[in-house]
C-alpha cells in the first residue's frame, strides 16, 4: 500500500466543489459492501447550500493528513454550554493554518432515550438542529451511550444544546463526574429481562444530574443495566455499577417444548450443546427427553434458556445481581466487575427507590475514598474488599468469590464474633427472632 | 453590544423516556415476552405473552452518519417499517414491523439502498469502536476507517450468520481502549517510550500528576537545559501512553512506533462460560492506512480457524479453552514469544500452575 504524500496537499481555498481537498487515501474506503462513512463525510462537503460545507471540506481535508502522516491533528480544550461543568468535548485543529474551516470541531454528548427508541419524526428533528449548528455528523451511538453531535464551533455549542434540551435531551457525562449509562433493549422485547431496565436506568441516572453536570468525582464512574447475564450492554467490563438480571427461584420449563426442540435437533446434539455446556453440570436429559435442572446448582448463566428460550425461562422471583469495579486497563490492569450483591429484588416501586438508595452511599463513598483519578475498581483494590464492603454497608457473601481466601496472614482474633454475626443475619433472613433484636 | 445576552438555563431532564419513542407493539407488550426465534439471517420474530408477534430487521451501518444517511434510514422506516427505529449498542438499526408479509420488502429496500441486514445469530456483529483521528486527541490510528476496512471483509459473516457462536469485534485507537474487550480486539500498542517536547512541558504540563499517572514509575521531574521538565527511564516504561494525554508534549504516537496488536478471547456475556479479558495474539502489525490489509489478514486467519474448528455454541475464547493454546497456535500458525508471557500485576495466576500438558 503506497502513501501518497500528495494526499493531503491543499488545493486553494475551501468550500466550493472547485477546490475541494484531494482525499486518494480516503477515498479507497468508499468501495466495498459496507456503508463507508467517508461517503457520507463528502454528502456534507458537498451540500453547497448548507453552512456546514467549508467546514466538512476542511474536516476531509484534515483527516487525510492524518493518514497520510498517521499521526492525530486535535487538541483539547474548554468549552462548555451556561450552567454545566460537562459534556461538550472541545477538540481545536492542530493544522488549523491548513484547514481553517474546521479548526473548532467539538462533540456534544446528548443523552439517548433509554433503550434507544426513536420515532422517524424525532431523528429528523435531532438531524435538523444539527444541521442548523453543527456539522451533519453525527453518531448513534458512542461506548458510553450517547449521541455524539460531532463537529461544532464554539458560538454554535450554546445554540446546539439549547434546541436540544428545548426539545427534551440533556447532555451526557464527561470529565471525573457520572457518566451517560445504557439500558439494554430488555423489557421492550426481551424474554429473558428479569426487571425493568428504563426504570432502574432513568430512576438512578436522573437521580444523580448533578454529579453528570458539575464534574466533582474523584473520576468518571458509570452505571450500565443489563436484563440478564448475556449482558448485552458490556456492563460487567465496562461500568463502575453493573446492574445485570437474574432470578432466584426455579426457572420454568415447558417440558413439551423440551420434547420438541429434542425432537428436531436430536438426542445427542441436545446432549453435546445443552446438557454438556451447562458449566455446572445442572442439567440432565431424561430419558423420555423430558429436562432435570437442578437449580441449587444453576448460576443462571444464560446458556440453556438461550439455545431453547420457547421451553426455558427465568424463574418469577426477579431481581438483579450488582457487580462492581469493571474497567479497562489504566493504571493497574483490566478489572472485572466484581459481584458486590447477588441478589437485589427489583419488582415494586420501593424496591427501585432502594437501588436509588444503595447507588447513592455507593457513589458518596466513591467521592469521599478514592483518589483523585482513581476508579472505584482500583479504590476496591487499594483498600481491600472487606474494608470496601464496610464503606458501602454490605456484609461478606460467599457468592462474591470464587474461593475463600488462600493466604494465612491475616489476623483472625475476631473470627468467633463475625461467625456469630453471620449466623445471627442468616437466622434474620430466615425470618426468626434475634437476640440482638 | 449594549444589554448583557440573556443566557438560557439548562432543562436538567437528564435521560429522555422511550416510551413515546418506543413501537406500539413492544409498548403493549413491555416486561411480557415469551419466546423469539430468528426466521432468516438478521431477522427475529418476537412472540409475546399476549400472543402478539413483532418482527425485527437488523442492519449494519456506519455509525458515524451523515444527517442524509440518517433520513435515508428514516425514510425506509417511513415506507416499510411503521416509523419506529431503535439502535443496537454495537451502532446496527433495527425496524420493528407488525406482519410478517412486512419482513421481506423492509429486507430489500435496505439492501437496495446499501445497508446489509445481518448482525442477529451467530455473526460477525458490527465492530463496537472509538473515535479516531477523526475526532479524539490521543490517536494512534483511526477508528470508522479500520472498521469500514475490516467490516468490508466481514460484510459476508455479517449477512451470513455461519459462524459457532457470536463474534464481537473491538477496536481501540489508543491503549486506553474505549472500544473494550472483544472476542477479537484490533488495538493500538505503543513501541517506543514517549518523545519529550522539553520546551513546552513546563508551560502545558502539570508535572506531579503525569508523575502519578504512570504505572511502573519511570517519570521523574528533571531540569533540562535549565528548565523544569520529565525524564522517562526507558528501561522501565511500559510504553503505554497514560502520560500522554494530561501532557502532550510526552508524544507517544509515531508513524513508526505506533503499531497494532490483535486479541481473542474476551467476553462478557456470562453464557457457559464466566466473561474474559481478551489475550495477545499477534503485536507488531504495521498502522497501515487506510486499509490495514495486514491486521485484516490476522483477523481473517483467526476467523476462518474457529470457523473451521470450533463446535456450535463455543464463542472464540472458549473453544481456543478446550483445545488449548498450543494447538490454537499451531491452527493459526501465528508465533508464540516471550511477549506472550504475561508480565503485569498477577501475572502468574495467567501461567499453568498445573501439571496439564498439551502436544
Ligand atoms: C483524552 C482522553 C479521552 C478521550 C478523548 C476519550 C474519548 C472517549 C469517547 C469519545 C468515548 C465514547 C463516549 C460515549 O460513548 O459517549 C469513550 C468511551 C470510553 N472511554 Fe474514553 N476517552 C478518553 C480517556 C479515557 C481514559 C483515560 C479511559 C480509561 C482509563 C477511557 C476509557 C473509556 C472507556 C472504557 C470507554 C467506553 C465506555 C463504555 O463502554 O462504557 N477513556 N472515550
Ligand atoms: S441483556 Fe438479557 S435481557 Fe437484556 S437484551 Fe440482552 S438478553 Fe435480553
Ligand atoms: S442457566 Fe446455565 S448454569 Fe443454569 S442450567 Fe442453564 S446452562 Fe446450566
Ligand atoms: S481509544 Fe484512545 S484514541 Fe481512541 S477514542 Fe478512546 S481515548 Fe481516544
Ligand atoms: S508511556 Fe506509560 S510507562 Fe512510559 S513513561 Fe509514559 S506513563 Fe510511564
Amino acid at each position: 500500500m503506497s502513501l501518497d504524500k500528495t494526499g493531503s496537499d491543499r488545493a486553494q481555498g475551501n468550500g466550493t466543489a472547485a477546490d475541494q481537498h484531494r482525499t486518494p487515501l480516503l477515498d479507497q474506503l468508499e468501495s466495498g459492501p459496507w456503508p463507508s462513512f467517508v461517503t457520507g463525510l463528502k454528502r456534507l462537503r458537498d451540500a453547497s447550500d448548507k453552512p456546514y460545507a467549508p467546514m466538512m471540506n476542511d474536516l476531509l481535508g484534515q483527516l487525510e493528513h492524518s493518514y497520510t502522516e498517521r499521526l492525530g491533528f486535535w487538541k483539547g480544550g474548554t468549552v462548555s454550554v451556561f450552567g454545566y461543568g460537562g459534556g461538550v468535548i472541545p477538540r481545536f485543529s492542530e493544522v488549523a493554518d491548513r484547514f481553517p474551516a474546521s479548526k473548532e470541531f467539538h462533540t456534544l454528548r446528548i443523552q439517548p432515550p433509554a433503550g434507544y427508541h426513536y420515532t422517524t419524526d424525532l431523528l429528523r428533528q435531532l438531524c435538523d438542529v444539527w444541521e442548523r449548528h453543527g456539522s451533519g455528523l453525527v453518531a448513534l451511538h458512542g461506548q458510553s451511550g450517547d449521541i455524539m453531535f460531532q463537529g461544532c464551533s464554539t458560538e454554535n455549542v450554546q445554540k446546539a444544546f439549547d434546541e436540544f434540551n428545548a426539545m427534551g435531551f440533556d447532555l451526557g457525562g464527561a470529565g471525573p463526574a457520572l457518566r451517560t449509562s445504557m439500558s439494554c433493549v430488555g423489557h421492550a422485547r426481551c424474554e429473558m429481562s428479569c426487571y425493568d431496565e428504563v426504570k432502574a436506568h432513568r430512576r438512578v441516572i436522573n437521580e444523580f444530574l448533578d454529579e453528570m453536570h458539575r464534574p466533582a468525582l474523584p473520576y468518571k464512574f458509570k452505571f450500565k443495566f443489563s436484563g440478564c447475564a448475556n449482558d448485552c450492554v458490556n456492563a460487567i467490563h465496562r461500568s463502575d455499577f453493573a446492574v445485570i438480571g437474574t432470578w432466584r427461584d426455579d426457572m420454568k420449563v415447558d417440558q413439551a417444548e423440551v420434547k420438541a426442540y429434542v425432537a428436531r435437533v436430536g438426542r445427542k446434539y441436545a446432549i453435546d450443546h445443552v446438557i454438556a455446556m451447562c458449566p455446572t453440570r445442572a442439567l440432565s436429559l431424561n430419558d423420555d427427553d423430558t429436562l432435570d435442572v437442578d437449580n441449587r446448582s444453576c448460576v443462571r448463566c444464560m446458556h440453556c434458556l438461550n439455545v431453547m428460550p420457547k421451553a426455558l425461562s427465568p424463574g418469577d422471583e426477579r431481581g438483579a445481581s450488582i457487580l462492581m469495579g469493571g474497567k479497562r486497563a489504566l493504571k493497574i490492569g483490566d478489572l472485572m466487575g466484581t459481584m458486590i450483591v447477588p441478589f437485589f429484588r427489583l419488582e415494586t416501586d420501593e424496591d427501585f427507590d432502594r437501588l436509588v438508595e444503595f447507588a447513592r452511599t455507593v457513589i458518596d463513598f466513591f467521592a469521599e475514598n478514592a483518589l483523585e483519578h482513581e476508579r472505584i475498581g482500583e479504590t476496591m483494590d487499594r483498600i481491600g474488599l472487606p474494608a470496601f464492603l464496610e464503606g458501602i454497608g454490605i456484609e461478606p457473601d460467599p457468592n462474591m468469590v470464587n474461593h475463600p481466601r488462600t493466604s494465612c496472614y491475616v489476623r483472625t482474633d475476631d473470627f468467633t464474633d463475625e461467625a456469630a454475626k453471620y449466623f445471627e443475619r442468616k437466622a434474620r433472613e430466615a425470618g426468626l427472632d434475634v437476640a440482638a433484636d | 453590544m449594549s444589554t448583557a445576552e440573556q443566557l438560557r438555563h439548562p432543562i436538567e431532564s437528564g435521560v429522555p423516556d422511550p416510551f413515546p419513542f418506543m413501537h406500539p407493539v413492544l409498548k403493549r407488550n413491555y416486561g411480557a415476552w415469551a419466546w423469539h426465534d430468528r426466521p432468516r439471517p438478521g431477522v427475529l420474530r418476537h412472540v409475546a405473552k399476549s400472543g402478539e408477534e413483532v418482527w425485527t430487521v437488523r442492519a449494519g451501518t456506519q455509525r458515524q452518519m451523515d444527517v442524509f444517511t440518517i433520513r435515508t434510514l428514516c425514510d425506509i422506516a417511513d415506507r416499510f417499517a411503521e416509523g419506529y427505529v431503535r439502535f443496537t449498542t454495537r451502532s446496527s438499526i433495527e425496524f420493528m414491523v407488525s406482519a410478517a408479509d412486512k419482513v421481506a420488502p423492509l429486507v430489500d429496500a435496505l439492501t437496495d439502498a446499501g445497508f446489509p441486514v445481518g448482525g442477529t445469530g451467530n455473526s460477525v456483529t458490527m465492530i463496537s469502536h472509538t473515535q479516531g483521528w477523526l475526532h479524539c486527541d490521543i490517536p494512534g490510528t483511526d477508528a470508522s476507517g479500520v472498521v469500514k476496512s475490516m467490516m468490508d471483509m466481514l460484510h459476508e459473516e455479517f449477512v451470513r450468520e455461519e459462524m459457532p457462536n457470536r463474534v464481537h469485534i473491538t477496536t481501540s485507537c489508543c491503549q486506553i481502549n474505549c472500544g473494550g474487550q472483544g472476542d477479537i480486539s484490533i488495538n493500538v500498542q505503543y513501541t517506543k517510550p514517549p518523545k519529550i517536547n522539553h520546551d513546552l512541558v513546563a508551560k502545558v504540563c502539570e508535572r506531579p500528576a503525569v508523575v502519578a499517572r504512570c504505572p511502573v514509575a519511570a517519570i521523574r521531574p528533571a531540569m533540562v537545559d535549565g528548565k523544569p521538565s520529565l525524564e522517562v527511564d526507558e528501561q522501565k516504561c511500559v510504553c503505554c501512553g497514560a502520560c500522554y494525554p494530561p501532557c502532550p508534549p510526552m508524544q507517544i504516537n509515531g508513524a513508526d512506533s505506533t503499531k497494532i496488536a490483535v486479541w481473542v478471547g474476551g467476553k462478557h456475556s456470562n453464557a457457559r462460560s464466566k466473561p474474559a479479558f481478551h489475550k495477545l495474539v499477534v503485536a507488531n502489525l504495521p498502522n497501515n492506512p487506510p486499509r490495514w490489509p495486514e491486521v485484516a489478514e490476522v483477523v481473517r486467519t483467526i476467523l476462518s480457524t474457529y470457523k473451521a474448528n470450533a463446535k456450535d455454541y463455543e464463542r472464540i475464547g472458549e473453544w481456543i479453552e478446550r483445545i488449548g493454546w498450543p494447538r490454537f497456535f499451531e491452527l493459526t500458525g501465528f508465533a508464540f514469544t516471550r511477549h506472550h508471557l504475561d508480565t503485569w500485576t498477577g501475572a502468574r495466576k495467567t501461567m499453568n500452575m498445573s501439571a496439564h500438558v498439551r502436544f
